[in-house]
């Protein structure tokens, strides 16, 4: 697969001090980034099968090379609405040991941010978001919310 | 060598798990030889081996222990529970050593001297010197925390089990030398060197040849790989079913029947007998006997019944837990048990056996039972619940309080028990492996607990259903039967207000329809349904789906975390076809189906079901005739709703009947004003007995609810037994048995009138009951005294009461029915007179225990629609020697 072959490259990113790799996608527009190390697989996704009665943040369930997989609709657990678009693509992850993968509307390339345009939080940013947000960057595609897995997982917790 | 150290290892933990059980039953029997040699045989093993190996440290303390053990033998000591307890202490830091051991590969520095010396010292005691020994401070009790057994050691004791090797008999040859020729003189037994280094050698050639230790991992892998073998199986056979034959066909059923045996082979291969899970447990008991000065005998039995390993694992801590919890609070201490006159030694039982696809343990013992006062007043501190809604709730619910987190009773936190972690987490470690765990107490006579749990967790059998175009499977455990429904057939869905129900052989079942449940879009919606009848625990329901597929094995996994707050799913798993699918967990469908029965009685109904007992409660049919009042009666009772053309209603004899398959039925009105031409069409209830039916005209029928029964008001009015709540609402309860009597004048044998009126006493503690059936006889002319336990019916008796009849519940508080009736027996002033038992335990054990306390005729609660006939029949029986005619009656 060119996404492992591409994960595994820019790996070695992680070792320079100065900069962080993000595998990047957008949601309605927006440019978000997840560390590319925690960055398991990048897949189209086929037969979500739905879980009713579960949390609205759950797309549904997929095969994934005989794992079952949680599909979260990264929409809905951003508070945007919810897209007519039945096709995106998918960014698995994993967290406490199980695998997620995130439903984003298109995935774009793994890029290095320095560090030095690392920021924090606009105190602007919606709530939801800051609570999910790392941090932000300022790219040439405009700005980055770098994501923080754990707490985008901790679905329910909150509220 | 490396093997060999290995090989030590398992051996020895194995050998010290036997230790633990034997001493504690030594200690017991001091004088059966054969445990003591058996003792003696495995610490000289160890300290043999020891030797052999080169392992200094671990062979002085087995040699110390050895040494006690040998004075034993010998006669030279006494067996005193301050020797066992240092023996227990031996072993215990051998197991220590022996999981450092295991982490390090090398014998850890260190010295053993205060525990060799102070064995030591014992042992030169001798017999005599034991009162001047410093028994009055004795030694510091050893650890009795779980964790204080490494756990590897555990599993390597438990590796060896899953191959059932023997771990009691594998060196009997290596013991002879030893245990077969006791040195004359009475000299410390010291083996010769020889013999120990011959032990290891001999041994393995004994078992060598029969089993083999595996790695735990090696076994779990092999079950994942197995898993996933089926799956692949079944894809393959999904594919070839859409094939034509052709050459994969033989081959693939070969296939799929290897895939089978191989993964039963599997399955077996994890299964081990409970047994290893209950053996550390006669050393807790014994060790909490020790310390809490009580005496208390461990019965177990059952021990080979085997379960799968995970399972296993999981039971162990609450099985232990509930035991430290009987040790601790529910036996009382010996001068108590003489006061309340049982034997001073209190009895813990476990008993574990296979029913249907389950296993179940029960936990008995015969202690003080549980404190339901206290429990009442703890429940209501602890804000668990009101004071007003405690008040209306039954013994048996009050005990569930226990289950609740954050519930204990113990007033002294002990060492033992009490620490917080409670029965709550017990409860929460059954259900999260699909069991169910009920609990009974009676005061004065101690508590049981039963657990039933699946026999394994990993490979389940499930039947895959459809509804609104998605899939989900249903374990087949609990699947009873499944029924077609349409417009056509007999079978048909129908709603008692809001709530769809299912007329199902004479019974109306409630139904849950899966789509409103999971709240999914009505789509694919076809006239032809299903209803699947399930079974969770006691209650029956219906799931209503779209279609039914075939039944598949399926591997059940755990859903992700963030799905765990679904109550409906057990679990998920891919399927033949390699789509995900979610697995249905009936005992959250049912939860949801007893809500939909009553909304306020809501948070109580989910504790009831979730343990898979309903406590007291019943189900009502609400239905509303001439007035407003609401009138309830029980939903077992009827056996349907129909709506009849008023046109199909006729007169026979002044009576109204109609015509209902090849035979008359009566119609009787529920108001005799009743207007029988209001509306075209007719609804009534149907009771049927015996192949006899009898219609009841009601003006409406309001709804089903769940709830619990109590007479609040009694009622002089014919046709009502009283007034009650029932959900919230109050409503008349309706006597059926006059209307019964109305419709068949010889429904319950009514006695020739001029026979004069006889007397029955009735025994039972639910009023529920007792207002059943009171009236039934006093419908069948009887005069009818009530009493609710056995002691207030022999208190009649010292009243100089005299009756025809006695019927008794047999499962009561105070004085049980086979008591009573052993009483009344022996005693002249009552003992001839015709005694029934009713019991909801009709099992032919239970029948032949009632006879023999004197029962003449033993029926059933559990079938309340033929309860008025076979009463009616009993009656006859039991009083036809005494009444000369009564034959003619029946032939009449």
């Amino acid at each position: 697969m060119t996404p492992d072959a591409q994960t595994r490259t820019t790996a070695a990113a992680r070792h320079d001090n100065d900069a962080e790799a993000f595998v990047t996608f957008t949601i309605a527009g927006q440019l978000f980034g997840v560390p590319v190390t925690q960055v398991q697989d990048i897949l189209t996704p086929d037969a979500v099968a739905p879980v009713p009665g579960g949390p609205a943040e759950v797309r549904g369930l997929i095969n994934l090379r005989g794992r079952i997989v949680t599909v979260i609709d990264m929409r809905t657990r951003l508070s945007l609405p919810r897209g007519e678009a039945k096709t995106g693509m998918c960014v698995t992850v994993e967290c406490g040991g199980e695998p997620y993968t995130l439903w984003v509307d298109s995935v774009g390339d793994v890029i290095k941010l320095p560090r030095a345009l690392r920021e924090a939080n606009p105190a602007t940013l919606d709530a939801v978001w800051r609570d999910v947000a790392d941090a932000v960057y300022r790219t040439d595609q405009g700005l980055l919310v770098a994501l923080n897995i754990d707490r985008l997982m901790a679905i329910g917790t909150k509220s | 060598m490396d093997d060999l150290f290995q090989e030590f290892l398992a051996e020895t933990a194995e050998s010290l798990a036997v230790l633990d059980v034997e001493l504690v039953r030594f200690e017991r029997e001091t004088s059966d030889t054969t445990i003591l040699s058996n003792i003696f045989r495995l610490m000289h093993t160890i300290k043999g081996t020891c030797g052999f190996l080169g392992l200094p440290r671990l062979g002085s303390v087995a040699h110390a222990g050895e040494n006690i053990l040998g004075k034993f033998r010998d006669g030279e000591l006494e067996v005193t529970p301050r020797a066992v307890t240092l023996i227990l202490k031996a072993i215990d830091r051998i197991r220590t050593l022996l999981a450092e051991m295991e982490a390090t590969g090398a014998e850890p520095p260190g010295s053993d001297e205060e525990l060799i010396n102070e064995i030591n010292a014992l042992a030169a005691d001798g017999p005599v010197a034991e009162a001047p020994a410093p028994s009055a401070a004795p030694v510091a009790m050893p650890s009795f925390s779980d964790e204080g057994f490494p756990v590897a050691a555990e599993l390597l004791v438990e590796v060896a089990e899953v191959l059932n090797s023997q771990p009691a008999a594998v060196q009997p040859v290596a013991a002879a030398p030893v245990a077969a020729a006791p040195s004359p003189v009475a000299a410390p037994a010291k083996p010769a060197p020889a013999a120990a280094q011959k032990d290891p050698e001999v041994k393995e050639s004994a078992t060598a040849a029969s089993s083999i230790r595996v790695n735990v991992d090696v076994i779990e892998n092999l079950m994942t790989l197995i898993s996933e073998l089926v799956l692949t199986r079944n894809q393959l056979l999904q594919t070839q079913r859409g094939q034509k034959d052709n050459d994969f066909k033989v081959p693939l059923q070969r296939l799929s029947h290897i895939t089978s045996d191989l993964q039963d082979g599997v399955t077996r291969m994890r299964m081990q007998p409970i047994g290893n899970a209950w053996n550390k447990l006669p050393r807790i008991v014994r060790d909490l006997a020790v310390e809490t000065g009580k005496k208390i005998e461990l019965v177990m039995k059952g021990a080979e019944t085997e379960l799968d390993r995970q399972i296993l694992e999981m039971i162990k801590d609450p099985l232990t837990h509930m035991v430290r919890n009987s040790a601790d609070h529910g036996i009382e201490d010996g001068a108590h048990r003489l006061a309340a006159g049982k034997p001073e030694t209190g009895t813990i039982a476990l008993d574990a056996y296979h029913e249907s696809g389950h296993i179940y343990i029960r936990i008995a013992d015969d202690g003080r039972g549980l404190n339901v006062e206290r429990i009442r007043q703890k429940a209501v501190a602890n804000g668990l619940t009101t004071e007003a809604a405690i008040a209306g709730m039954s013994e048996q619910q009050i005990l569930q309080f226990i289950f609740r987190p954050g519930f204990s009773t113990a007033e002294v936190v002990t060492s033992v028990s009490g620490r917080g972690v409670g029965m709550d987490v017990v409860r929460t470690n059954i259900e999260r492996i699909g069991g169910t765990i009920e609990l009974s107490s009676v005061a004065g006579s101690g508590t049981t607990v039963l657990i039933k749990i699946p026999l394994t967790l990993a490979i389940v059998s499930a039947l895959i259903v459809e509804s609104s175009l998605q899939r989900f499977a249903i374990p087949q455990l609990n699947v009873v039967e499944l029924v077609g429904v349409s417009d056509r057939s007999e079978a048909r869905i129908e709603t008692v207000n809001t709530s769809p129900v299912l007329r199902l052989r004479d019974r109306l079942l409630p139904l849950v329809s899966l789509r409103n449940a999971l709240g999914l879009e009505p789509e694919g919606t076809s006239q032809d349904r299903f209803v699947i009848v399930a079974q969770v625990g006691t209650n029956t329901f219906g799931i209503i789906v779209d279609r039914v597929f075939d039944t598949e094995e399926i591997v059940v996994k755990p859903v992700a975390p963030i799905l765990r707050g679904t109550r409906f799913y057990a679990g998920n798993t891919i399927l033949g076809d390699g789509s995900v699918i979610m697995i249905l967990d009936p005992n959250g469908l049912s939860n949801f189906a007893n809500q939909l029965d009553s909304t306020e009685s809501r948070s109580e109904m989910q504790d009831d079901s979730a343990i898979g007992t309903a406590g007291d409660q019943s189900s009502f049919l609400l239905f509303r005739a001439g007035g407003e009042e609401l009138k309830a009666i029980p939903l077992e009772l009827v056996s349907r709703i129909e709506e009849l053309p008023i046109a199909s209603i006729e007169q026979v004899g002044g009576r109204r009947v109609i015509q209902y398959g090849q035979h008359l039925m009566p119609l009787i009105p529920f108001d005799a004003d009743h207007e029988w031409s209001a509306r075209k069409l007719q609804r009534v209830l149907v009771f049927s007995d015996n192949g006899r039916c009898m219609a009841l005209a009601v003006s409406e029928v309001v709804d089903i609810v769940r709830d619990r029964l109590t007479i609040e008001l009694h009622s002089s009015c014919p046709g009502l037994l009283g007034s009650a709540i029932i959900a919230g609402k109050a409503v008349d309860v309706v006597d059926i048995s006059h209307f019964l009597a109305q419709a068949f004048a010889d429904w319950f044998e009514i006695a020739d009138m001029n026979a004069g009126v006889r007397r029955a006493l009735l025994v039972d503690d639910s009023p529920f009951f007792r207002n059943l059936i009171a009236p039934l006889l006093t419908s069948a002319n009887w005069s009818v005294t009530t009493a609710s336990d056995g002691t207030e019916a022999l208190k009649l008796r010292e009243d100089g009461q005299q009756f025809d009849v006695i019927i008794s519940d047999v499962e009561m508080p105070n004085l049980n029915g086979l008591a009573l009736a052993e009483a009344i027996r022996s005693d002249t002033r009552w003992g001839q007179i015709p005694l029934i038992a009713l019991s909801s335990h009709a099992k032919e054990d239970d029948i032949t225990a009632g006879r023999e306390a004197g029962f003449n005729e033993y029926l059933a609660k559990s079938d309340p629609t033929r309860l008025p006939e076979s009463l009616a029949r009993a009656l006859r029986q039991v009083t036809s020697r005494n009444e000369a005619g009564s034959e003619l009656r029946r032939a009449s």
